[in-house]
């Protein structure tokens, strides 16, 4: 069974997923007030700016908290487990979900260096995952 | 002093059938327990004219108040679906209470149930778990509610050295309350050994360490304090209120560790005039065995990163110093949606008003309760008094 990947109905997410299918993770940046956030909305979630500019993220972070999941929610995760779930704090501050993905994934441990890479998910669509970095 | 304090009671309270309840749609369970509160409350149905509910997720009715005051027979002039998740009670007796207040009301009906165990199945009830997720930015990687909290919980053991032991005895002390509880879904014993030996589900938190799956409907009915004289049952009086919402996804959850709840009971205490240790016992939510733990910190029963303590000496045993969920919670009791945070109120009420026998606690002068929705994201704390104050 197919993985899920968003049907997004908002224009930052449409943004968002189109830059993922290229490869490139972005964020948006409040031109008032200099905040960063995640996940992709309309303005800024700390001052209400409709003023922001979309940017390329390092695609660097850090394992916040993560989770090894056992039981899948939905057969189209089965084959997978088990598989991690974690939160990263990106470099640039806000904190985004993630699996993590590569063949040391389930070794992690909270503050490992991950890095982004891309998902294929069929029909040219690709999800932003991460994977520990080298020596982590 | 507020204007809410002491104003309103809960006059009656009521359980359905707890458990597989095979053949039972969600909205007979409702009924019934319904039935119980409002025959417990010294009241006819004819005596309530308001009805809040919140949501199930096996019933066609797109209102649901409005099916079951049609099944019941009820004539209402207030009525409503409240939904807030997990904190769906607390919202809803605050909303029952300024109603009856107010005279939009004269009796409230306060419902929830739901038949997950038999009319969902385990498959079904799981993934509509996953559907909590943000659609885009979480449901994609395979997350589900006992994940998101697994995500809490293995933070709080890296911040605090917390151990899968300490989750562990919340199960397990929760299970010996609700042993002596007659209508509790789980009252077999259940050891330490027990919980560390069952399934993973998503690590750190194992099959014990997640509330049940069950059949069951609660009801509350709630009036104002003038009427207690009036009305056959020991009343007990709201005494205080608080809410507070920070975020609906856990990826935008500000903290993993510190939530809307301490703001929420915060609240709870100033409109009640009373402190954590004034409080004889408590019921905090408890979809997973972290869940209490971090709330019984933020209602500031326990220091941050101590709140093992409360379970790892006995304190939190329903024969303890400081009871928690003492009727077996959402972990022995009984879980249906927004059904398990009404459990608690009903719990509060019975041991306030004295006479449980065998599980009586000692000190039942005043309780607080915490119900909370989604990933720690919209808090409801609730403080009860035997006395008006």
């Amino acid at each position: 069974m197919a993985l899920p990947f968003p049907d997004p109905r908002t224009s930052e997410a449409a943004h968002f997923f189109d830059a993922a299918a290229q490869d490139r993770l972005e964020l948006q940046r409040c031109a008032d007030c200099a905040t960063v956030w995640f996940y992709p909305r309309p303005a800024c979630v700390a001052c209400g700016a409709e003023n922001f500019a979309w940017f390329a993220a390092s695609g660097r972070g850090r394992v916040h908290s993560y989770s090894i999941v056992h039981r899948a929610p939905t057969p189209a995760f089965r084959d997978r487990v088990p598989y991690v779930v974690a939160l990263i704090d990106l470099d640039e501050g806000p904190r985004m979900m993630t699996n993590l993905v590569g063949d040391d994934a389930l070794a992690v441990a909270i503050c490992d260096a991950v890095e982004v890479l891309f998902e294929d998910r069929g029909e040219g669509r690709k999800l932003p995952q991460f994977r520990r970095c080298a020596g982590a | 002093m507020s204007m809410l304090r002491s104003q309103a009671i809960v006059a009656g309270v009521g359980e359905s059938r707890i458990g597989k309840v095979p053949g039972v749609s969600a909205l007979e369970l409702c009924a019934e327990a319904a039935r119980r509160a409002i025959a417990d409350a010294g009241l006819r149905p004819r005596d309530i004219d308001g009805l809040l509910t919140a949501y199930t997720m096996t019933e066609p009715y797109p209102v649901f108040y409005g099916a079951l005051a049609e099944f019941m027979g009820l004539e209402l002039r207030y009525g409503a679906e409240l939904t807030a998740g997990g904190g769906s009670s607390g919202v809803m007796i605050y909303d029952a209470a300024l109603a009856v207040m107010s005279g939009r009301a004269e009796a409230v009906l306060v419902v929830s149930g739901d038949s997950r165990a038999t009319g969902m199945g385990r498959d079904n009830a799981v993934a509509a778990l996953a559907a909590w997720g943000h659609p885009y930015y979480e449901f994609p990687y395979g997350g589900f509610i006992p994940a998101y909290y697994a995500l809490i919980a293995r933070r709080y053991m890296h911040e605090y050295g917390a151990t899968a032991e300490d989750l562990a005895r919340v199960a397990v002390t929760q299970r010996e309350a609700a042993c002596r509880h007659p209508n509790a879904h789980m009252r077999s014993p259940l050891t330490i050994e027990d919980v560390l030996a069952s399934k993973p589900i998503a690590d750190p938190l194992r099959m014990f360490d997640c509330c049940l799956i069950s059949d069951a409907a609660g009801a509350i009915v709630v009036t104002r304090a003038e009427r207690a004289a009036d009305l056959p049952r020991k009343p007990v009086y709201l005494l205080g209120v608080g809410e507070h919402f920070t975020h609906e996804h856990i990826v935008a959850a500000p903290s993993l560790l510190e939530s809307g709840a301490s703001r929420s009971a915060q609240a709870a205490y100033a409109m009640a005039g009373v402190g954590p240790k004034d409080i004889d016992f408590a019921a905090l939510y408890d979809c997973f065995t972290i869940t209490p733990m971090l709330l019984a910190e933020e209602c500031g029963f326990a220091e941050r990163g101590e709140a093992a303590e409360l379970w790892k000496d006995g304190r939190a045993s329903i024969d303890g110093r400081f009871p928690i969920n003492t009727h077996g919670g959402m972990l022995s009791h009984a879980h249906a949606g927004a059904t398990g945070g009404l459990f608690e109120t009903v719990e509060a009420v019975r041991q306030l008003r004295g006479g449980e026998g065998a599980r009586q606690v000692a000190r039942h002068e005043i309780a607080l309760v915490h119900v909370e929705g989604g990933i720690m994201s919209n808090h409801a704390t609730l403080i009860y008094g035997a006395q008006p104050r």
